[in-house]
């Protein structure tokens, strides 16, 4: 029973990015559902269906009161860290095509920058505990420590350089000098400069790494049905999948295993994808990501993206067109979703022409979802 | 012999063993590295898993301690608090010869001239009674 094409994202909304916002979460939350909202030309009567990451602070029950809601009937959250957008789209997508909500609407708001940091360990850090016994002893402390394990390992297996996965800055950088809304819309960047600014945790440069990001998202989910409502082309859901996390082996992702689901259900081939949006907490993950899905061959990542095949400027798949986590903000997934919906309804900054087929991991194969444009 | 001089930062976590990894800490403090052997299929699990092959029930297995740096990283910012004042750190992952890839430090370990596939050997470093960490030093030949 697949909710293939059934289910659309018809509305988005978000607020400024910034790195000190000055209100709390549910504030962001609530000011970027009712941009959303507004986009989607849905009252907030019509919301039945709520939808979060576990581990944001704004319950479903606090926004769904702010927002005066009097017909909530289906919400929930799914937990693990930032990396569940794909997650939450393909829930909710399958409670819409179920019948158990008609308008579902996914949120987030975080002071990433001003107050919780990814980025220090402040999310994610367990004190020793857990599996955690077994890496934070040993200085393993934050996200990166663990990725940049990883992109150590594969740089030694298939030859791919930091100079390679530069050029991933580079390109997003220069998408987002293309979008005002983009943290780094007025700052150039070039592949000198990346080679040249600090090593953060080595092998990743201070240009490898993530925005850390104050602001708040939503996506307002209904029946294509409903959606066409709405002027404009229509970003149907063709495929969502998601994954846990089972890769421990500090070589793969964890695409290899969510690729043959994805496709499987999306009965494409990522040929047939004009347009890409990948998690890039990390540069070199842009590049993973690419191979580990099946874009390009395990080791060719790194030609690929030397000669900016990335980029909407010329390149065959456009990555991250709105600057990405790098460039336009660090919402872990949400401002990712936002801009491939975007892509499938043609009103990015970054536009790709004919963007038929719209693809969005939130979690380097974590999750997916593709978007179709439908009329 | 376990070794109490190495320079650890002293604000790093230290591990907390719980019911399913209490026997290989307890190990380290008897001075052996054990590894979780499953009885059924004979995977050696590290860190240690509550179940496998559906059954409850593993050996704990004297590791040789020897292995060979499988990837490693450097942190350069104190990008975590507990790191301040000790950058650049080096963290390793070692290959043991028996298979699992165990995340640690290396007492004498130099960021500048560490390479991917350089041999190591167990280092045992006690740091009180409870816990004993699990180290290596680069082999001398």
């Amino acid at each position: 029973m697949s909710f293939m094409n059934s289910v659309a994202v018809v509305g988005v909304g978000e607020t400024d990015y910034s790195t000190e916002s000055g209100r709390s979460e549910l504030v962001l939350s609530l000011q970027a559902i009712n941009a959303a909202l507004k986009d989607a030309g849905i009252g907030h009567d019509e919301v039945d269906g709520l939808l979060r990451w576990s581990v944001d602070t704004s319950s479903e029950a606090t926004v769904a009161a702010n927002l005066g809601l009097s017909n909530l009937s289906w919400f929930g959250e799914i937990n693990q860290a930032g990396n569940v957008g794909a997650a939450l789209v393909a829930n909710a997508a399958a409670a819409i095509h179920a019948g158990l909500a008609n308008v579902v609407v996914i949120y987030r708001g975080v002071n990433g920058r001003s107050g919780r940091r990814y980025g220090r360990g402040d999310v994610t850090g367990r004190s020793g505990r857990g599996s955690a016994a077994f890496t934070e002893p040993f200085g393993m402390l934050t996200p990166q420590h663990g990725l940049a394990m990883t992109t150590r390992r594969r740089m030694h297996e298939t030859g791919v350089s930091s100079r390679d996965f530069g050029m991933v800055a580079v390109c997003e950088r220069e998408h987002a000098n293309r979008n005002p809304r983009a943290t780094f819309f007025e700052k150039t960047l070039s592949i000198e400069q990346h080679q040249e600014s600090r090593v953060i945790v080595d092998p990743f440069h201070l240009f490898d790494c993530c925005l850390e990001t104050d602001g708040g998202g939503a996506l307002v989910l209904t029946s294509v049905e409903r959606a066409r409502e709405r002027d404009g082309h229509v970003a149907m859901i063709r495929a969502a999948a998601q994954s846990g996390y089972s890769v421990r082996n500090f070589i793969d992702t964890a695409a290899v295993g969510l690729a043959p689901n994805l496709w499987e259900r999306a009965k494409i081939t990522p040929s047939d994808i004009s347009v890409a949006q990948i998690y890039d907490h990390f540069a070199p993950f842009v590049l993973f990501a690419l191979e580990d899905y099946g874009f390009v061959r395990r080791g060719e990542g790194g030609d690929f993206v030397s000669a900016k095949e990335i980029s909407w400027d010329g390149g065959s798949l456009p990555v991250n067109t709105s600057g990405g986590h790098l460039s336009e903000a660090y919402m872990q997934g949400m401002n990712q979703l936002i801009e491939s919906v975007r892509q499938a309804r043609g009103e990015s900054t970054a536009q790709v022409s004919d963007a038929q087929f719209s693809f969005v991991d939130t979690g380097i194969g974590t999750g997916a979802v593709i978007f179709e444009r439908g009329e | 012999m376990p070794d109490k001089e190495w320079d650890r930062p002293e604000n790093l976590p230290l591990p907390v063993p719980d019911e399913d990894s209490l026997m290989f800490w307890q190990g380290l403090s008897d001075g052996k590295l054990l590894l979780q052997t499953c009885i059924e299929c004979g995977t050696k699990n590290y860190p240690p898993v509550s179940m496998c092959c559906q059954q409850f029930n593993f050996e704990w297995e004297d590791a040789q301690g020897t292995g060979s740096i499988f990837s490693y990283v450097v942190t350069q910012q104190p990008v975590h608090p507990a790191l301040k004042g000790h950058t650049p750190f080096l963290t390793v992952i070692v290959q043991l010869d028996e298979g699992p890839r165990i995340t640690s430090n290396l007492v004498d370990g130099n960021p500048e001239n560490i390479e991917i596939g350089s041999r190591v050997e167990l280092h045992l470093v006690e740091l009180s009674d409870e816990v004993t960490l699990p180290l290596f030093k680069l082999c001398s030949d």
